[in-house]
């Protein structure tokens, strides 16, 4: 703890554990991690933004936990270690969520569970925690899962925009732009396709795309 | 009939990666050859096939409510559900290491092929997703639930052997740099996808 006191606890640094992760080094699309919930919890809104506030107590909580446990975990068992801690607090999300949002936690079904296996946790976990302090670790975790919730929410924007028209975000009434502008009396309908896995396979790719032209220092040989 | 229904319903219909983006991660990321490809979807195949009906039993005379009712009359009001992540994960855990050791002692040549994806595997979102579903859907028999597994296993396998091809051929062809990689796995993913849902509806 003494080393950490010499440093601010935002130093530059610690700063860029934050914000690296929204976009340089963004889980989903360039370290290509979590993608399994990332795509099928899009459909509407108010999934994502429950699904990324879960992933990102995980992480956070994961991280910070693996982190002061580092120095005791023998390497030969550190994928069981890390998984009991996962499930531990994965089940306890899916308890809270099942307490205090029911009708999405019923929603979002299997895929709370699936935090467990979701590569961004274990991968940060191995990557980071392991090797990091405490502090350092919470906020790698706070970045990656804000990383991992900024694609959700672009993504399920884009899905139920143009897949229903309308907008739900928790603790709101489910928001109906387009009838609001009146763009049905024009003519316009759904895009049902919107609604359908394949087209956050589609979103994400074409994200991927956008992020690298703009990053010319990303894009793969 | 059930029985090809359920396979084919879980292998084309509901694909693992198509529909639910089971285990994604190691889907893009050994799908860079065939060879690799069909080391790991076979692999994924051999392990749904062993936990599923593993997870079912535990699932059908442990973790369900009222399941513990063999034990005596006390015990047949207890649920113990809310377990089930941490048991599921640990079955499959176990189970991976065991085959591991076990394929590595009995089938020298399988092990060089499979070896080593399968402590991957662990943590592919495919095994803890198919037991997942497998316990929502609340199959009658044994029977239908490793059906289930060996289905699931299969629509894995034949997605990342077809985006396997497709990415060694597509490595000829001028793709924009941006979108190399990654994000074109991303876009034939998508592509695939809208083909596989022609089997919506599909029933014998």
């Amino acid at each position: 703890m003494s080393e950490s006191k010499s440093e601010p606890l935002f130093s530059k640094k610690n700063k860029a554990l934050i914000t690296n992760p929204l976009n340089k080094n963004n889980p989903v699309t360039i370290q290509v991690l979590g993608i399994c919930s990332a795509l099928a919890v899009t459909v509407q809104m108010d999934n994502a933004i429950v699904m990324s506030v879960a992933v990102t107590a995980v992480l956070v909580l994961g991280n910070m936990i693996v982190s002061l446990m580092r120095n005791v975990i023998p390497s030969k068992i550190r994928i069981i270690v890390q998984l009991v801690i996962v499930a531990g607090l994965v089940i306890i999300v899916d308890q809270v969520l099942k307490a205090y949002v029911y009708d999405v936690s019923k929603k979002l079904s299997v895929f709370v569970g699936l935090i467990i296996t979701n590569c961004i946790i274990m991968g940060r976990l191995e990557a980071f925690a392991l090797g990091n302090k405490p502090w350092a670790s919470i906020l790698d975790g706070v970045g990656n899962g804000f990383g991992y919730g900024l694609v959700l929410i672009i993504v399920s924007f884009f899905k139920e925009l143009f897949g229903s028209g309308a907008l739900t975000i928790p603790g709101f009434e489910k928001f109906e732009i387009f009838k609001a502008i009146g763009i049905y009396d024009m003519g316009y309908m759904d895009n049902g396709l919107m609604l359908l896995p394949p087209s956050s396979l589609f979103i994400v790719g074409i994200y991927i795309w956008v992020q690298k032209y703009r990053n010319p220092d990303l894009i793969e040989s | 009939m059930e029985y090809i229904n359920i396979f084919i319903k879980s292998a084309f219909i509901d694909n693992m990666i198509f529909t639910f983006f089971f285990g994604m991660c190691s889907y893009l990321a050994v799908s860079k050859t065939v060879k690799t490809a069909v080391g790991l979807g076979s692999a994924v195949i051999f392990v749904l096939v062993v936990t599923i009906p593993i997870n079912y039993l535990l699932e059908t005379y442990v973790l369900a409510e009222g399941a513990l009712s063999w034990l005596g009359e006390e015990y047949a009001t207890m649920d113990l559900s809310f377990l089930s992540f941490i048991m599921f994960i640990a079955v499959i855990a176990s189970i991976v290491q065991l085959v591991e050791m076990l394929v590595e002692k009995f089938s020298p040549a399988l092990y060089g092929a499979l070896g080593i994806f399968l402590p991957l595997i662990a943590v592919n979102c495919a095994i803890l997703g198919a037991a997942l579903f497998m316990q929502q859907k609340q199959f009658a028999n044994i029977g239908e639930a490793t059906v289930y597994g060996l289905g699931s296993g299969f629509g894995w396998f034949l997605a990342i052997v077809l985006i396997a091809a497709i990415r060694e051929k597509i490595k000829y062809s001028h793709v924009p740099a941006p979108v190399r990689g990654v994000g074109m796995a991303f876009i034939l993913t998508g592509l695939m996808g809208l083909a596989f849902l022609g089997f919506l509806g599909f029933e014998l």
